[in-house]
């Protein structure tokens, strides 16, 4: 029970997602300043605002709903249990229990589900021009994420344990070293981009379009915890793709270097891509990344 | 010096609030955020909504219809909100004085934090002012 709670709240879990992820957008920020020949924003800029916002007054909008303040902990929560969750099955592949890879796409549905229901409960237009935009991202990733999550669970003889398709490819190689793998790894990170909400799809948030669309009546440590979300969600789903394609032995400073390969690759996404529109970036999902999808799931019963 | 401040001081996240500029100090402004500047190496940043706003950056004479709503703004930041008045006519209205569509100035609508003159105000007036306003925050001279 007790070490149930330390998992949660501190080791994989709650502190210490949250001292990464905020190290790990501190990066983000800094390369980002970098490409842009800039000097950027010290490391830790991102614990600075936390604080900072923390600190100020909320203002809640006339005639919000009670779930304008609720929703922010309901993301939190979820993105903090999953990476328990996916923590704990890096740490020991044994422990896992049956089907936690179903319990982990459930919790990682849930931030944008918060984000939605808070958007909606905050009578903003602009709130609910962004609430639609991300229901609409969320319809469109979540098929060629399920579909690429099935294709590792077919490469991996149907195991359903997080622990046991790490150990599976322990000792068969890992799943991103075959072209079914590949083209799984590569539609599983575009799809976790826009869970991210990450500029080629950052349409729910367009700073420039709609203000900050979703988040656009939250203020303080409301917003806090939103800001919260996103950094467990940079923490937790570079190390959800490492679990299902790329864990080949426990070293720490291959596990870092792969972790901040995968960042890298975030990055570079985001700094060379424009926005999309809202139905350019539901054909994207839907047409290109669903058929590669499709393509890699194929090529995974085949055995490729 | 408390953690809250010094937080706060550390990263702005400023508000443009242009209340009928003619854009030149607009310009100023956005020199400010590109590279030769930098002000994201303070924690500058520019946000899209005002609920997330730190100081208000308000450029251009309060006309009629602008004084209200500058005002709404101000009410609508979360406090501690900081005004900064970026220009001439933020600061005191020049040759607007004796318009007939200029009622009052900024700081009568507003209270007003800093002062960053000029015509428009060069961006590295526009950084000092800045500095200014953080040292006035922290309560030294």
């Amino acid at each position: 029970m007790i070490r149930n709670l330390f998992d949660f709240l501190v080791f994989p879990g709650f502190l210490t997602a949250i001292f990464v992820g905020l190290l790990t957008g501190g990066i983000d920020r800094v390369v980002t300043a970098r490409i842009q020949w800039r000097k950027g924003p010290p490391l830790f800029q991102n614990f600075i605002d936390i604080i900072k916002l923390s600190a100020k007054e909320i203002i809640i909008p006339a005639g919000a709903r009670f779930t304008f303040l609720l929703s922010p902990f309901f993301g939190l929560l979820a993105v903090s249990l999953a990476a328990a969750i996916i923590g704990r099955a890096l740490i020991n592949p044994l422990e896992s229990f049956l089907g936690d890879v179903i319990v982990i796409l459930y919790l990682l549905g849930i931030p944008a589900i918060a984000l939605i229901i808070g958007a909606s409960s905050s009578r903003n237009p602009l709130a609910s021009v962004g609430a639609s935009r991300e229901m609409k991202l969320m319809l469109a990733y979540e098929l060629p994420f399920i579909i690429s999550l099935i294709t590792v669970i077919v490469k991996s003889k149907g195991a359903l344990h997080l622990g046991s398709i790490i150990n599976y490819q322990v000792n068969n190689g890992a799943n991103l070293y075959s072209f079914s793998g590949a083209l799984a790894f590569i539609c599983m990170l575009l799809c976790a981009h826009a869970k991210l909400g990450f500029v080629p799809f950052d349409v729910a948030e367009a700073e420039q379009e709609i203000m900050a669309g979703a988040m656009i009546e939250y203020s303080g440590l409301a917003l806090a915890l939103f800001k919260l979300t996103k950094a467990v969600l940079l923490y937790l789903l570079p190390l959800f793709l490492i679990g299902l394609f790329w864990f080949t032995n426990a070293n720490l400073f291959v596990f870092i270097g792969k972790f901040l390969v995968i960042i890298v690759l975030f990055v570079l996404i985001k700094n060379t891509n424009p926005r999309l529109r809202i139905d350019q970036a539901i054909k994207f999902f839907w047409g290109p990344v669903t058929i590669c999808a499709l393509a890699g799931l194929g090529l995974a019963i085949l055995g490729y | 010096m408390s953690l809250k401040i010094n937080a706060l001081t550390k990263s702005l996240w400023v508000f443009h609030a242009a209340c009928s500029p003619c854009n030149n100090c607009d310009i100023e402004i956005l020199d400010v955020l590109t590279p030769r500047f930098d002000a994201e190496r303070f924690g500058i940043v520019l946000v899209g909504s005002v609920r997330h706003a730190d100081v208000l950056l308000v450029t251009g004479v309060p006309n009629m219809k602008t004084k209200d709503t500058i005002k709404a703004l101000h009410a609508q930041a979360p406090k501690p909100c900081l005004v900064v008045a970026v220009g001439g006519c933020a600061c005191g209205r020049v040759m607007f004085r004796d318009s007939y569509n200029s009622p009052c100035d900024l700081d009568e609508i507003i209270p007003v934090d800093a002062y960053i003159p000029g015509c428009p105000p060069k961006p590295e007036a526009i950084l000092a002012g800045v500095i200014k306003l953080i040292n006035k925050v922290k309560g030294k001279e």
